[in-house]
């Protein structure tokens, strides 16, 4: 049987019709099937950076002292900038496919470019803090060096930081290169209309990716910013 | 050592080569030998003898036999074939170490191998049988197969995807393997810190690398399944229609999917600590070694319910066709699959009673470890109940099905014992916690998976096993079996520890016995790998329902084309329409004349066809459902 | 099949409450809450996952099916928090060591 392509209903504006896989009857069952399929992945992804989660929760309730104490020596200014960026580019991914539902192509291509641009000045932003956190003596692994009875749970605490924003920062990466090409694609005309199933399941990546960000945030930035034992 | 080494990697070549002769033979040979009248099963019903030419009809084995197309398949059927091959490997290997385990525990002092070998024999034995045969097994090879026929569909929802997991499940596999033999690991398949993080200068790292390659086979396999059942079931066929095998892989795969990542990340935790010498488990610097077992048992647990669910489910196929009776209470049945799926994700802790955990967390785990046996509890309740009046016959599955109930049964029951705090602190860590798993794991799930091979075989090869042999492998590994593991019962109660290679004089004849009763069950697994292969070349051709089951897969031949249906079906009832009318009728039994196929409307359910996309019965969730 | 969902307007609005959220939780960070510096810091979080999930990730307007999948991965989160959390908040209660 040869592979069988369903055409959709043709565009007024030029585009590639969107090809219906044979295992699938049409392109709704289609765009379901690879919905439930994102969702489900990233259902997988919140199991994955949870084991991280109930770690730091773990090591919070018995080196407390030393979690708050290793958070005060985190870049907040930073951190809170980079909250920022993520946002930022999770709104314009979310404008990203509503222009390719409404077969915007230019704005499409620009939007995804703007997220990219979002996302590698997190990077940058990152690798930044990184860098400064090791001048400081700051990574578990390179030279760590903290005064005082602290340092166990200090030392623990940017263990699970490094491990928490490195992973995510992985997450990212990987995010920052499918947006790359679907951006190339997108400027030649791809994903307009009912082929926006594409731009749609990346973007739930993308916003993914933010939402462990922002859990990230407070947790490892936020805590005793104020002086006082909370 | 390095010579228990060689004999293994020489067994495992000469076994290798077997098996790739039977891929070889399932590629390049056409599974007929002499064209015959073959009646087109996907034809009009009434029509049952129609004389062709001599040729034989397109399937999914003789579609194309280039071993490229084998290769690079997306055919569920074939991915299904080049995982039951690859399994078949892995269970040879993990068999192999479990050989030279009960030969070296014939004398107390330990017969044939130092201790440092030893450890490295169970973990391999440990590593190898519950993530490359058991984890994998039913789901991979007879719900790869069978799943999308059950729905009408004609493959999975993510074909592609499911061959990006059979080549990680071959990659990762292969890197294991190579990990566990040249060098080995011995910290024991559950890889517990500090010694597995800190002390042990064994291939530690390399090994949880390539489980964790291999637990994205898992994930996306679960995955793929979830989805298959939500969006790609024919018209009519609504949830409470499904067979119960369809609701057991949907549980395993719900397992799968939210357990699996969490492993993946304990052993890149453990990696990363090895590497780097950072404490995240590490006592000396701070770490917490119970946190490395909470992760890791917080998929491990469920692990033994992603291997036994797809058991039950196969079971409860087997058991309403040859007792032809539907099945007892059908809807306690599926919603007990999804309870023991959630449930068991809430009794880790049972593994660590003794381990350190605070006393109130234990016995938290040990009261919700007591819940989960009760949906176990009902489903043997029910298959016991379709027993009840039923018009059961012996065939070889029914044996397998049988022998699953009355031994998972013992297993699951002294599983309560473990869970009970006080009995546990003085049989944790002996055989007896070995021998409730493996009561579990090879008297249920390893019979499971044999019994759904044989009921499925025809469907699969289009070939009839010899049924003779089929009883007597089937007697033969319940004999064996029982007799190796029920000693090991009474071992551990007299207080023998597990995973040690040698052990005090009076536990010798027990052990013996043991070991007795492995080589019985050798031969009862070595006898269907020869009746199966060799059926391929003499079995009896199979018609397209040979035991006059319901259930859409037997709608098709056997084997089925690539494609499953030539028009997707429509369905308007339940399963396991057996009556008691058919029961009578059912004196045809499948050794008469083969390659005549029976009605398909007189032994199935009432099952009509029609084009595509017409919508059967009522649909309530929208087209594609929900 | 209902592709545009929801208006353009959506996200810019939701964009603008994902900013104050934040800076919010900012600014709460540098006030002494004492106990609910945490929950403040918490709930934010949450808050800001949530209009997240459901507006940009478009959660609200979608099927059961994949609700339940988003739910099913937060819900396992917590059942490992919480369990695992049960250990180590009632280590040491009975003053018996070890357990």
């Amino acid at each position: 049987m040869a592979t069988d392509v369903r055409r959709a209903a043709r565009p007024a504006s030029a585009g590639v019709e969107p090809e219906v896989a044979e295992q699938f009857e049409d392109l709704e069952q289609q765009h379901e099937t690879y919905e439930l399929g994102m969702w489900l992945f990233l259902a997988t992804e919140v199991l994955f950076f949870g084991g991280l989660f109930a770690g730091y929760s773990a090591y919070r309730i018995v080196f407390h002292a030393g979690f708050l104490e290793g958070s005060r020596h985190t870049d907040v200014t930073l951190g809170t900038i980079n909250t920022a960026v993520l946002l930022t580019s999770s709104l314009t991914m979310a404008l990203a496919v509503h222009s390719a539902r409404a077969g915007k192509r230019k704005l499409l291509a620009g939007l995804l470019t703007v997220t990219l641009l979002l996302g590698a000045a997190f990077m940058v932003i990152k690798g930044v803090e990184y860098y400064g956190e090791y001048r400081e003596g700051l990574v578990p692994w390179l030279g760590f060096r903290f005064p005082g009875p602290l340092a166990g749970g200090v030392d623990l605490f940017f263990v699970f930081y490094f491990f928490m924003t490195g992973l995510h920062a992985i997450h990212l990466t990987i995010g920052i290169v499918i947006v790359g090409v679907i951006a190339a694609l997108a400027r030649k005309g791809r994903f307009l209309r009912e082929d926006s199933t594409t731009v749609e399941m990346v973007g739930l990546y993308w916003h993914f990716i933010d939402i462990v960000w922002v859990f990230l945030y407070p947790l490892l930035y936020l805590l005793s910013r104020n002086g006082g034992a909370p | 050592m390095n010579e228990s080494r060689s004999r293994i990697s020489g067994a495992v070549a000469a076994l290798s080569g077997v098996l790739t002769g039977f891929l070889g033979g399932l590629m390049l040979r056409s599974p007929v030998r002499q064209p015959e009248l073959e009646p087109e099963p996907t034809e009009a019903p009434q029509e049952l003898a129609v004389v062709r030419p001599k040729r034989e009809p397109k399937n999914y084995l003789n579609e194309d036999y280039s071993l490229r197309s084998w290769l690079t398949t997306t055919d569920h059927k074939r991915i299904a074939i080049l995982y039951m091959v690859t399994i078949t490997l892995f269970f040879v290997v993990g068999g192999l170490a479990a050989t030279i385990i009960r030969l070296n525990l014939l004398r107390p002092e330990g017969a044939l191998v130092r201790p440092a070998t030893y450890n490295k024999l169970f973990t391999l034995h440990g590593v190898i049988m519950v993530w490359f045969f058991l984890i994998p097994s039913i789901p991979t090879v007879l719900g790869n197969f069978i799943l999308p026929m059950m729905l009408g569909a004609r493959d999975l929802a993510f074909p592609r995807l499911n061959l990006a997991s059979y080549y990680l499940f071959l990659f990762g596999g292969i890197f294991t393997g190579t990990a566990m033999l040249v060098g080995g690991v011995d910290t024991g398949w559950t890889f517990y810190t500090p010694y597995s993080s800190h002390f042990s200068n064994s291939n530690v790292t390399l090994t949880a690398a390539g489980v964790f390659i291999a637990g994205f086979s898992s994930i996306f396999t679960g995955l793929n399944f979830i989805v298959t059942t939500h969006k790609m079931r024919a018209p009519g066929l609504t949830w409470f229609r499904l067979p119960i095998f369809v609701w057991s892989n949907y549980a395993t795969s719900i397992i799968l999917v939210l357990a699996t990542p969490v492993l993946a990340l304990t052993l890149s935790a453990l990696a990363i600590e090895r590497i780097f010498r950072i404490g995240i488990f590490d006592p000396a610097l701070g770490g917490d070694p119970v946190l490395f077992q909470h992760l890791f048992w917080f998929y491990s647990h469920p692990a033994v319910y992603i291997m036994i669910l797809p058991g039950m489910g196969v079971v409860s196929e087997i058991i309403p066709c040859f007792a032809r009776k539907r099945i007892f209470s059908y809807k306690f049945v599926a919603f007990a699959s999804m309870a023991i799926a959630i449930l068991g994700f809430l009794v880790w802790g049972h593994h660590m009673f003794v381990a350190g955990q605070s006393m109130y967390a234990s016995m938290v785990f040990s009261i919700l470890s007591f819940l989960v046996a009760i949906p176990s509890a009902i489903k043997v309740f029910n298959w016991t109940a379709t027993l009840y009046k039923g018009s059961i016959s012996f065939d070889t599955p029914m044996l397998y099905a049988l022998g699953f109930i009355g031994l998972f049964t013992i297993g699951g029951l002294t599983g309560l014992f473990l869970a009970s705090l006080a009995v546990d602190v003085s049989v944790h860590d002996t055989y007896f916690v070995i021998a409730h798993f493996h009561y579990i794991m090879v008297g249920g799930m390893v019979m499971a998976y044999l019994g759904g091979m044989h009921y499925w075989w025809p469907k699969i090869s289009g070939r009839m096993y010899p049924e003779f042999w089929g009883k007597v492998a089937a007697i033969t590994v319940f004999i064996g079996f029982n007799l190796t593991f029920f000693p090991q019962f009474i071992l551990g109660r007299l207080g023998m520890p597990r995973r040690y290679h040698a052990y005090p004089a009076e536990f010798q004849i027990l052990n013996e016995a043991s070991t007795l009763g492995a080589s019985i069950l050798a031969v009862g697994y070595g006898l269907p790998l020869v009746y199966l292969v060799a059926s391929l070349w003499t079995g009896r051709r199979a018609p397209a329902n040979p035991w006059g089951a319901t259930g859409l897969e037997w709608q098709t031949a056997s084997p089925p084309p690539k494609h499953n249906f030539d028009r997707i079906p429509v369905v308007t009832t339940g399963p396991y329409e057996y009556s008691s009318e058919q029961a009578e009728r059912e004196t045809e039994a499948p050794d008469q004349q083969g390659g005549l196929d029976r009605p398909v409307k007189a032994t199935a359910g009432p099952l009509r066809r029609s084009p595509a996309g017409e919508e059967g019965g009522e649909s309530e969730e929208g087209r594609h459902g929900d | 099949m209902n592709r545009t969902r929801e208006s353009a307007l959506v996200p810019f609005a939701v964009y603008i409450a994902l900013i104050v959220l934040l800076l919010i939780t900012w600014g709460a960070a540098y006030v002494n809450l004492g106990p609910w510096n945490n929950v403040v810091a918490l709930a934010v979080a949450v808050t800001k996952g949530l209009l997240i999930l459901l507006f940009f990730m478009e959660l609200r307007v979608s099927r059961k099916a994949t609700w339940l999948a988003a739910a099913a991965g937060f819900v396992w989160l917590g059942i490992l928090l919480v369990l695992s959390g049960s250990d180590y908040i009632t280590r040491g209660v009975l003053h018996i060591a070890g357990k």
